[in-house]
Parts: structure tokens; C-alpha cells; sequence
């Protein structure tokens, strides 16, 4: 990539300065099938590793993307678009998958409703007929949901769905309404085709903060108080509001996770800069050379470095007489 | 800090106990005079790092040595925290032949500046040695000899403008360069120190072993060897065969020579005909690559070393595509495929239902 010239300021005058951006070297990619469950393990693995050689890391992780959702939406494109984030994706197996809904306790029957009849909509009365539904990556991962939703702390809490087939490792899209803050379901990444509904609104931001920082969260609103009000209290990799997971898709957003979702950026240019070191160089010539940089220091150039250095042109014409006489 | 705080960070300072009176000056003014609910001093050495280690950061910044900064991400891996690495390394210091006496002199001076006038070598951006080539080399080192001379005096023991060193380990291990007979004999120049007074001269060494420590660890001193070339071009791969220092440093007209070495040398920062000021410049990014660290900081390269850059997408419920949604048919696949190849023609075909 072509230099970068940067301005220059008076104590470098006269130069040139330019950021020239280098290639670090050999990286290594360590790419997930599409992230592993208890990435934050792994990233605590591949980070103490890289510790040993000082090798810089970039960490995408995951976490349980939030997604509220307030009555003032357009129900039917926001049940469509919830759906396409999760089990449009992979069956809920991408880091960037709605994890758990939080929505108003009189509103969430229609919502519930509305992601009942599009599910069907998109994926038929028998889910495991359709071939839209991805099946679940491999036996472990289809053990671990299983132990989702067997917890007996959501055994009355699943809604809708909830078939499972071994044989096939397939999990039907499944929800369930308010499973308890302590149970595996909400203290756990999902990755999984299991959606809690969580009908806390009035503590939506609460929810939201007592977990790790996610990767992405989302929010439907039309209400534009509400919206600015989230965007500057929710800290996560990323945000959408009304949709969820297409943020991806645009390459002038940086995208990775802060805190437990991550650290660094990539997509577009930054992944570029991911993989750059921003060299700085300064170029000089050999005239201007100032006398009270150099050694002794005497009282007199100490003042006038004084001088320069807060502004004070009248002190620097008195020292720069007192000097020259 | 200023950079931290900018952005909106709480900031715990834990300045380095080697040189504790200004430690505990800025453990002194930073209460008087900053928010001492979100910003504090802990001053300590290594048990107190240790316990602030233990402890969950969003994002540590370390600066010191490369073995301390393992110690240091190795910690913050536990918790996932983000660093930044601001490390040392030897600084190389490529002298052209300069011909010209007032710009001999002015690259002298700028050597000795940074060199000797930064702490006496202490400093990680301090001139470690120079490359010069064979024939230029006495030119070079009397023009330093006169140079020295004029800053600090005939004994600089006296001058009030020369710092010591920090404390013993750090003169000893200087001094052992100095005992080491292969390193000894190589001194053109000063040699003379006083452990009582923590004081070693400025020093000259000219070509010691390459195997030697001094040209193997980081000097951090006032010892200063110049390392001779058959030709200047040779010090770009001299430099490359080492780990990836701080900055790199060049004196030179020519034009070529400056550009090769912009582009075939990689270092933190790198200046021309100069030494230490880029640091003074806040455009441009101050910080490591490879050994020398990752990360930067200076102006809004700081703001940005403590922030997260939050992407954030808004969207209308207005208009909604369907042929995102399930149940995915030939045609909906179809005409993806034709919009993400910006195949306008097929897919208004598509669209107006006369192609399948």
C-alpha cells in the first residue's frame, strides 16, 4: 500500500513525515469450523501461547448475542429477519447468531406468535423434512444442546419445538419463554437452534451488562430515544439495529468482539491493518538545526525551550536578545 | 495516559520502581491533580505487579523488556485482556559518508544527542550502535570525539548534563562489557567509569566481535560500537539478519540508499538524519514490531489503542427482501448469484419471471 503522508509541527520543523505500512510476516490463521463452543477457552489458550514469542493475536470469539425487541416494531419483518440470524445461519451456529431475545412481557405472545408462524413458513409443519435446516455440526455439540434443554431448570419452559433426532444430529428450531438467569441455557453460549425468550424489557440493559460482552447484539425499535439509548449503553463487537447478523456483510465496518467476545478487527481494510505494522518514518535534512537542543544546557537555552514550548513569544525575544549579547 | 483517559478509560499507573524518585513524583502529582476516583498510581516492583496481574484489565499497556512483556501477556491471556507492547531492542544507526564538514558536524551532533544526551544511552529509542563503512569510520568517530567534548567538557564526570545510571544492577551489568577483555580492546574512546558515583563515560567502541554480548543484547548505556561495513548497502542485511529493533536510524544524501532502506528494513518507526525526534511527532504512530513489541500509541493513535471500535449498522423494517428467507429454491439462488455479480441484465430476466 502506498505511504500515508501525516502533518508535521514545529518541533520537528523543517521534515517530512509518511506512515509506510509493512507486512508483519508469516500469520497464522487458526480457522474454526465456524467457532468452537467455549471459544473464550481456546482464545485463553492461543493467547498464552502466542505470549511465549510476544506474537500479536487478534481473538474473534463469541458470546450470547442479545436481541431486543420493543413493541413499536413491524412484526412479521422482524420475526422474519430474527429467524433468518438464527436459523438462517447454520441453525444458530454462528458467532454472530441471535442467542436470546429480551422483549416486553405483554408483547412477547404476539412476537412468540409471529416467529411461530413464519418458522413454519420457512422451514414447514415437520422441520426435519426441510433442506433449508442445517443439521448440527457433530454428536458432541448435539450432547451439549441436549443438556440445554434437558436442565431441569427449563424443563416447563420450552414453548415451541424441542424435537430432537440423534441418528440424524438434527434439533428442531425451538423456543422457550423466561428460562431462569441461572440456568445452563442463559449463562452458556447457545450456538444452537434454541432461542429464550426473556420477558425482562424494564431491565433489558441490566440483562444485557450482568453477561459477558457479546459479539454482536441487535435491537428492534422504531422508537429513535430508545434506539440512541442502547447504542451508547450496550458495549458488544457490534450492533444492527432492526436486523441482525448482516452487518457482516458490509466491509467499512470493522468487525470483531471487545472483552470476552474478543479482541481486534478485520473485514475490508481492517483487516489490512490487522496484519500491517504502521511504520513511521520522519525524514530530515540537515539544515535547521536548533542550538538549544544540544548539550550544555545552559539557563539560557533551558528559558528559551520554556519559552517555545508554552507559547511565550515575548519571554523567547528577551532570552534570545539576553543570549546574543 | 492522556490517550486512556481521552477515551474515556479509569487508568491504574504502576510507574517502574528502577527509578523510584520519579515514581514517587508522579504518585505525588497525579492525586493533586487528576480525578483520584478514576485514576490512580500504584507504585511497586515486582509483588505488587504481580497482584495487579492477578486482577481482570480491559486492556493492559506495558512498556519495558521483551522478558517482562511475556510475563506480562501471558497474565492478561488468562482474562483475555487486549496489550499493548512497548519493548526495546538495538537500534542501528546507519552512517552514509558524509563529505560535507557542516553536515558531519550536524550528524555528529545528532548522534551524541541521542545517544548520550537521552539519559546517557538509556532510552528505547537510544542509538544502540552505528554501521559505517570502513572508510569513512575515522572521519565519523573523531567528528563524535569533538562533538562529546563540546557537550559535556573534557571530563564529563563534571558536567552537570549527563545522566548516571540508574542504579547498580544496571552499571554492573555495563561494566562487565567493559571487563570482557574481547570487548575492552575495542575501546577507541573514554572507557573510564566510577561505580561509587554510578558514572560511566561516554564510550567508543570500534568493531568488537559480533558474537560478543554487547553486540548481541541491548546496550542501554553509554557504550556506543561502530560496526564497519566494505559497503554501506551491507548493513540493510546486517540488520535484517537481527530481531526487528525500535528504530532504525539513517544519515545519508542519497536517495537510493534511503529509499532501500525504508523498504527493505522493518523496524517500529525510522528516521533520516536524525535520531529520537520522531518521537516528538504526534501523526505519526510510536510503538514496536516483531521483538520491539505490537501496538501503538502517540496522539489519536493512543485514543485508539484504548478503544473499541463499535460497528454499528441501521436498518428500516423497510423494504425487506425475500429472497433472503427459507425455504431457498433455484430461484432464489439464482438471482443471488446474479446480484452479487452485479449481472443486472439476468437478474431483471429472473425477475420478470422470462429466465429460470
Amino acid at each position: 500500500m502506498t505511504p500515508q503522508k501525516v502533518s508535521t509541527n514545529i518541533t520537528v520543523f523543517p521534515s517530512s513525515a509518511e506512515i509506510v505500512p509493512e507486512p508483519l510476516g508469516a500469520a497464522l490463521i487458526i480457522s474454526a469450523w465456524n467457532y468452537p463452543f467455549c471459544s473464550g477457552k481456546i482464545g485463553r489458550i492461543v493467547m498464552a501461547a502466542a505470549a511465549k514469542h510476544l506474537t500479536p493475536v487478534t481473538l474473534e470469539l463469541g458470546g450470547k448475542c442479545p436481541v431486543i425487541v420493543d413493541p413499536t416494531v413491524d412484526l412479521e419483518v422482524t420475526a422474519r429477519r430474527i429467524i433468518a440470524g438464527k436459523w438462517g445461519c447454520n441453525n444458530g451456529q454462528a458467532c454472530i447468531s441471535p442467542d436470546y431475545i429480551i422483549t416486553l412481557e405483554s408483547f412477547a405472545p404476539k412476537l412468540i406468535d409471529a416467529l411461530k408462524v413464519t418458522l413454519e413458513k420457512f422451514f414447514g409443519k415437520d422441520p426435519f423434512q426441510s433442506a433449508d435446516l442445517s443439521r448440527i455440526v457433530n454428536f458432541s455439540h448435539f450432547a451439549r444442546l441436549t443438556r440445554l434443554l434437558d436442565d431441569p431448570k427449563v424443563s416447563d419452559k420450552v414453548i415451541y419445538g424441542g424435537q430432537r433426532d440423534e441418528k440424524r444430529l438434527i434439533i428442531a428450531p425451538t423456543l422457550l419463554l423466561d428460562a431462569p438467569m441461572d440456568s445452563l441455557i442463559m449463562t452458556e453460549e447457545i450456538f444452537g437452534p434454541l432461542l429464550p425468550i426473556i420477558t425482562k424489557m424494564e431491565e433489558a440493559l441490566e440483562v444485557v451488562s450482568s453477561l459477558p460482552k457479546p459479539l454482536a447484539a441487535y435491537l428492534f425499535t422504531k422508537d429513535k430515544k430508545f434506539e440512541r439509548q442502547v447504542v451508547a449503553s450496550i458495549s458488544a463487537g457490534g450492533m444492527v439495529v432492526n436486523d441482525t447478523a448482516i452487518h457482516l456483510a458490509n466491509h467499512h465496518l470493522p468487525f470483531g468482539g471487545v472483552g470476552e467476545s474478543g479482541m481486534g478487527a478485520y473485514h475490508g481494510k481492517f483487516s489490512f491493518e490487522t496484519f500491517s505494522h504502521k511504520k513511521a518514518v520522519l525524514y530530515r535534512g540537515f539544515m535547521g538545526d536548533l542550538m538549544v537542543r544540544y548539550p550544555p544546557y545552559t539557563t539560557r537555552k533551558q528559558k528559551i525551550v520554556r519559552c517555545l514550548l508554552t507559547g511565550d513569544f515575548l519571554g523567547l525575544v528577551y532570552a534570545l536578545i539576553g543570549w546574543n549579547s | 495516559m492522556i490517550g486512556a483517559i481521552a477515551a474515556g478509560n479509569a487508568v491504574v499507573l504502576k510507574p517502574s520502581e528502577i527509578a523510584p524518585a520519579t515514581s514517587k513524583l508522579l504518585a505525588t502529582l497525579i492525586p493533586r491533580y487528576l480525578d483520584n476516583s478514576v485514576i490512580k498510581v500504584v507504585e511497586g516492583g515486582i509483588a505488587e505487579s504481580t497482584q495487579l496481574l492477578e486482577h481482570k484489565w480491559d486492556k493492559i499497556f506495558f512498556t519495558g523488556s521483551a522478558r517482562v512483556g511475556k510475563i506480562i501477556m501471558s497474565a492478561a491471556a488468562k482474562h483475555l485482556t487486549p496489550v499493548t507492547m512497548e519493548l526495546g531492542g538495538k537500534c542501528p544507526t546507519i552512517v552514509d559518508s558524509i563529505l560535507n564538514k557542516k553536515e558531519l558536524v550536524v550528524t555528529a551532533k545528532r548522534i551524541a544527542f541521542g545517544k548520550w544526551s537521552t539519559n546517557n544511552g538509556q532510552a528505547c529509542l537510544s542509538p544502540d550502535y552505528l554501521l559505517v563503512g570502513e572508510k569513512f569510520a575515522e572521519t565519523l568517530i573523531e567528528a563524535l570525539k569533538r562533538t562529546i567534548e563540546r557537550f559535556f567538557g573534557e571530563d564529563p564526570s563534571t558536567s552537570g548534563d549527563i545522566s548516571r545510571i540508574v542504579n547498580q544492577n544496571q552499571f554492573l551489568r555495563l561494566k562487565k562489557y567493559l571487563e570482557d577483555p574481547s570487548i575492552a580492546q575495542s575501546v577507541v574512546y573514554g572507557g573510564k567509569y566510577d561505580e561509587s558515583k554510578l558514572y560511566i563515560q561516554p564510550t567508543i567502541l570500534l568493531d568488537p566481535p559480533l558474537t560478543s554480548e554487547i553486540m548481541n543484547d541491548e546496550i542501554f548505556g553509554p557504550l556506543l560500537p561502530v560496526i564497519t561495513l566494505k559497503r554501506i548497502e551491507e548493513s540493510i542485511d546486517f540488520i535484517n539478519s537481527r530481531p526487528k529493533p525500535l528504530c532504525i536510524y539513517l544519515f545519508s544524501n542519497n536517495k537510493d540508499l534511503k529509499e532501500r532502506v525504508a523498504s527493505e528494513t522493518s523496524s517500529g518507526s525510522l528516521a533520516v538524519n536524525d535520531t529520537i525526534i520522531q518521537f516528538a511527532l504526534d501523526t505519526l504512530p510510536f510503538g514496536g514490531v516483531g521483538e520491539s513489541g505490537f501496538g501503538m500509541s502517540h496522539g489519536k493513535f493512543s485514543f485508539d489503542t484504548f478503544s473499541h471500535p463499535k460497528g454499528i449498522l441501521y436498518r428500516g423494517l423497510f423494504p425487506d427482501f425475500t429472497l433472503r428467507y427459507p425455504p431457498w429454491n433455484e430461484f432464489k439462488l439464482g438471482f443471488v448469484k446474479a446480484f452479487l455479480q452485479f449481472d443486472y441484465f439476468n437478474l431483471i430476466l429472473l425477475w420478470l419471471g422470462l429466465k429460470k
